[in-house]
């Protein structure tokens, strides 16, 4: 058992550094490149929040959908084989609804602030 | 720091300027994975005119498997500025003898590229409102330039698009259920090579045009550019990405899709509505191809710069977006 602080405290503690304290110091490419690192940072830690919530929640509901067992990157490469073939599409009972789940995890850690993920999560 | 070619550049801008002496503020605008752009004054007894060096990476030269080369980018340039399309006007070539690498020189455009602005400031409030439009009455012109000397340039059919990104979707070893999702409509939407292969910008976007006070000044980033389907054009510039958080204005994030082929079919082009369809679906997951392929050079240390990292994390916009055209909620 580490110590605290966590990391994802930690974490928040760097991005709010770059943003707040260095960024406003720097111009031009340094600046740009500054704004990224945060962003990085922040997709860090939402994964580590997220992440094993989301990869668990994936996990039952592939296996669900699949009638199959299996670690969650298998059944991944599973429904990926199925969609390619034509096994299973956009009629078939949940996986549409599956798609949104996983797409919505994903935008949540990647791009929270995206316009069409905070369209969606609206409706 | 003076790069290395700035002498050869001040014999070049003497002989191919009128009057002029040497050149003064050269300075790096942007640097492509291939191309560099480079902005400098020419000195001349009338004043500093402003200019623009474009200049392929030395060390790339010789990689080059696809994409427009420096000096055929020069050549369209100019085909394109005779058929009306707004673009930099080109002012010369380097030549081997010049040693200052591969490249040409334009004139420096003022304006604002950076898309956020274009849809944001008030100084734009005023022209946002025709910008669909022109982009189609210009995208018209595009589709319209003699393609018999542009013979050097890449064929892109529908097919060919769909096989090439699969293939490389296929080899990079991820698994998305959702760009699967995508390659299976498009397998199943793909249409046959248009009955007219056309020059095709394929880059043309919010973020590619120089925006002024009286609308597109220049259409740039002619790297991709091929003969294929005109309405890979009118497909690609409506992509979510690229409206850049005004995802209710289809066309850039400034304007609708009727207004964009009004334009379109103004100015002579011929529109067919569901091939635009399908490139904006496939433009969608190009993008997302491209994040991808980016995270990979991140992942196999070619590449482990923070913004390659961050590309790579881009993906999964892509994907929302290929939900909201594939399988909308409603």
């Amino acid at each position: 058992m580490h110590d605290p602080p966590k990391p994802p405290d930690l974490l928040a503690a760097v991005a709010c550094f770059l943003r707040e304290e260095l960024m406003p110091q720097l111009s031009g490419a340094l600046a740009f490149h500054t704004r990224i690192a945060a962003n990085v940072v922040d997709i860090a830690r939402r994964e580590l929040e997220l992440g094993p919530r989301a990869d668990a929640a994936e996990h039952q509901r592939l296996v669900a959908l699949l009638a199959q067992r299996g670690d969650l990157a298998a059944l991944n490469q599973e429904l990926c084989r199925r969609i390619r073939e034509g096994d299973m599409t956009l009629q078939t009972p949940g996986l549409a609804a599956h798609l949104w789940e996983l797409t919505l995890a994903k935008v949540a850690v990647d791009q929270p602030g995206y316009a069409s993920y905070q369209r969606e999560r609206e409706s | 720091m003076t790069p290395d070619f700035a002498t050869a550049l001040a014999a070049v801008i003497r002989r191919e300027i009128d009057g002029a002496t040497g050149i003064a503020k050269l300075r790096a605008l942007s640097g492509g994975a291939v191309q560099e752009t480079w902005a400098f004054e020419a000195q001349t007894p009338a004043g500093p005119v402003p200019l623009v060096l474009r200049r392929a990476r030395p060390a790339l030269r010789r990689d080059r498997k696809s994409g427009v080369s420096i000096v055929e980018e020069a050549q369209l340039l100019r085909l394109a500025a005779a058929s009306g399309v707004p673009v930099p006007p080109v002012r010369a070539v380097l030549r081997p003898a010049d040693e200052a690498g591969d490249g040409f020189i334009m004139d420096f455009v003022t304006g604002e590229t950076i898309a956020r602005k274009i849809l944001r400031d008030t100084e734009f409030a005023a022209i946002r409102p025709g910008l669909a439009r022109q982009c189609g009455e210009i995208l018209a012109r595009i589709h319209a330039v003699d393609t018999e000397p542009l013979a050097f340039l890449d064929r892109v059919t529908p097919e060919r698009f769909l096989t090439e990104n699969f293939s490389l979707y296929d080899q990079s070893g991820h698994s998305s259920p959702v760009f699967e999702l995508a390659f299976r409509w498009l397998r199943d939407h793909v249409p046959p090579p248009p009955a007219r292969a056309t020059l095709v910008h394929g880059d043309f976007r919010n973020g590619n045009l120089i925006i002024g006070a009286e609308g597109v000044r220049a259409v740039l980033d002619w790297e991709i550019a091929h003969l294929g389907d005109p309405m890979l054009d009118l497909g690609y510039i409506c992509v979510t990405s690229w409206r850049f958080g005004e995802i209710d204005k289809p066309v850039g994030g400034f304007g609708e899709r009727h207004e964009l082929y009004a334009g379109y079919e103004a100015a002579g082009g011929r529109l067919d509505r569901a091939r635009a369809a399908f490139w904006e679906v496939a433009s969608t997951l190009r993008w997302g191809m491209n994040c991808l392929m980016m995270g990979r050079q991140f992942i196999t240390g070619i590449d482990r710069s923070v913004e390659r990292g961050a590309i790579g994390r881009r993906m999964s916009e892509t994907e929302i977006d290929l939900l909201r055209l594939l399988a909308p909620r409603d």
